[in-house]
């Protein structure tokens, strides 16, 4: 599935209950990461769940796994990756999440309230970018 | 409804009237009522204290203490009896028993900073209990580290209770400090200060109250606690953020040196020595939060002509209904079932984590907090890292204990995997 294919899914929900009905599935399809990786060192500081980022290095691209203890930031993941994944520095540079989410509707989710860190993981995803 | 006798007049405690006193109560988000049960985090404010701070603003302010002006005269008038009606509200002997400081913990910081500097030694202990928000633990660890004294925890039990016996155990002629809650802002539970006071003061202990919890929902008489110290902010109980309250005996604060240094807590200063001021001044360096004192004052005054004894009958009406109701909501435990608490609630519905609970109240208008509480280590004792928290205010109604029900029950659905 493409981001596009993603803001023309969420252009059907017309109450936030199903729009978050939704992206809790997304969030139960995304792959779990196993419990070595849910240590300090993949955590991202700053969220009021638990948050893991992991990447891995593809040459000039870069894959992340990610997985939360709460659902929601869950599948708020699973789209944060399928904006960033598999994609080179330059790319993830140039990506303007802000007006995606505000496409999907999902612009609550990034207030600089500590609430679900999804700033911090897109500081992180940056961070990571750096290091190619 | 519980009977109020306010000025010999009997009126009947209705919070739903109690309600129009402040104004962002009434305030509708998506055209819809909301419901805040957050009162344990930050209390809202009536009318009285932001029209009081709004005079002083437009009226009478200036730097107190400092000018010999009209409007100095008049915040210095008012800033000071601000410090009296602290020091009736909690009932000390004499208004240089308070402090003002920013918040209860800077006023605890400033115990373990000045009085645990003088005092504490290597081999000496201080005590603390398990349900202990951080602004009465790391402040304590961290004089412990610099000190070599160390600290010692008392536990409760899994009901959150507090454990005499355990507690008696670990007092001993080693113990310094007994820094101790009133109320969890976790667990709920209520703390037996005055026994823990006696115990500690036999051991030879002095003792700490922190009373952030306990001052929003009960009338507090330090003389009767006998404690030497007592901790309370002014955002809880009902006034502005940016101030809060140290309590004192005035023999311990006076032989206690400064914590902080600079204007208007000096008495001489040359380029070589200062001598500072007498209490409570020694203590207030800087220009104080005048107006947000005197804004807590009234805060205080508000709850006093409610009557503090009204407030606890509403809320330990509502604390019943509160425990009744949430025994409807499948998989949900209550963490913190002492036998005395009071209108605090965190909870856990199954696995779903706290945040995902918050995130579904939020849409339906009903506000609690979620998280680790400022306090980690009680959450991870009850086997937790994350809770989610209802706390009741004197202006809370079974309305809003309906409304949380309600949406809790939409969010124990919304998550349940089918």
């Amino acid at each position: 599935m493409s981001i596009d294919d993603l803001i023309d899914n969420f252009a059907f929900f017309d109450c936030w209950e199903d729009k978050y009905q939704y992206v809790i599935d997304l969030g139960r399809q995304l792959e779990p990461l196993e419990d070595e990786y849910k240590c300090e060192q993949w955590k991202i500081k700053g969220c009021q769940s638990q948050v893991w980022l992991v990447p891995q290095f593809n040459d000039s691209h870069i894959h992340f796994r990610g997985d939360s203890d709460a659902i929601l930031v869950k599948g708020i993941i699973a789209i944060v990756l399928l904006i960033y994944n598999d994609k080179t520095k330059d790319e993830i540079k140039r990506i303007d999440i802000a007006q995606i989410f505000a496409k999907l509707g999902l612009e609550e989710n990034l207030t600089p309230s500590r609430r679900n860190g999804m700033m911090s993981m897109v500081a992180k995803i940056k961070e990571y970018a750096d290091m190619i | 409804m519980v009977k109020v006798s306010d000025c010999g007049a009997d009126i009947m405690y209705d919070a739903n009237k109690i309600r129009n006193d402040f104004p962002i109560l009434a305030k509708k988000i998506n055209n819809r009522q909301i419901y805040y049960l957050d009162t344990s985090a930050s209390a809202q404010k009536p009318f009285c204290v932001i029209d009081k701070m709004h005079y002083i603003y437009t009226e009478a302010y200036a730097n107190p203490h400092r000018g010999s002006y009209y409007f100095a005269d008049a915040i210095t008038t008012e800033f000071e009896k601000a410090r009296q009606t602290v020091a009736e509200f909690i009932n000390a002997r004499e208004s240089r028993e308070i402090i003002f400081t920013r918040n209860a913990t800077e006023a605890i910081n400033l115990v373990a900073s000045s009085w645990g500097k003088d005092n504490l030694r290597s081999g000496d202990e201080v005590l603390i209990s398990e349900a202990e928000h951080h602004a009465n633990l790391v402040p304590w660890q961290q004089i412990c580290l610099a000190t070599g004294a160390k600290l010692v925890v008392t536990p409760v039990d899994d009901n959150g209770n507090f454990l005499e016996d355990e507690f008696i155990q670990r007092l001993s002629s080693k113990t310094k400090m007994v820094a101790i809650t009133a109320m969890s802002n976790v667990l709920g539970t209520v703390f037996p200060i005055e026994q823990i006071t006696e115990q500690a003061h036999k051991a030879g202990a002095k003792v700490l109250i922190d009373a952030c919890q306990f001052a929003v929902h009960n009338h507090i008489d330090v003389q009767n606690i006998k404690c030497d110290f007592l901790a309370f902010s002014a955002h809880k109980t009902y006034g502005p953020s940016g101030v809060g309250a140290l309590y004192g005996k005035a023999e311990l604060l006076q032989k206690m040196p400064p914590y902080q240094f600079g204007g208007d807590m000096i008495d001489n200063v040359t380029y070589e020595r200062t001598t500072f001021a007498d209490i409570p001044a020694r203590f207030e360096a800087g220009t104080p939060a005048s107006v947000q004192a005197i804004g807590m004052a009234e805060g205080l005054r508000y709850m006093t002509n409610l009557g503090l004894a009204n407030i606890m009958a509403h809320e330990k009406e509502l604390t019943q209904y509160t425990l009744m109701r949430l025994k409807q909501v499948p998989n949900l435990k209550i963490v913190g079932q002492a036998k005395n608490r009071g209108g605090v609630f965190s909870f856990a519905i199954a696995d779903i984590h706290p945040q995902d609970i918050a995130f579904i109240l939020n849409k339906e208008n009903v506000f609690i907090r979620t998280g680790h509480h400022c306090a980690q280590p009680i959450v991870n004792r009850m086997g937790y890292t994350s809770l989610a928290r209802a706390s009741l205010g004197l202006y809370s109604t079974t309305e809003d204990i309906d409304a949380l029900v309600e949406a809790l029950l939409k969010a124990e659905k919304f998550f349940r995997e089918n």
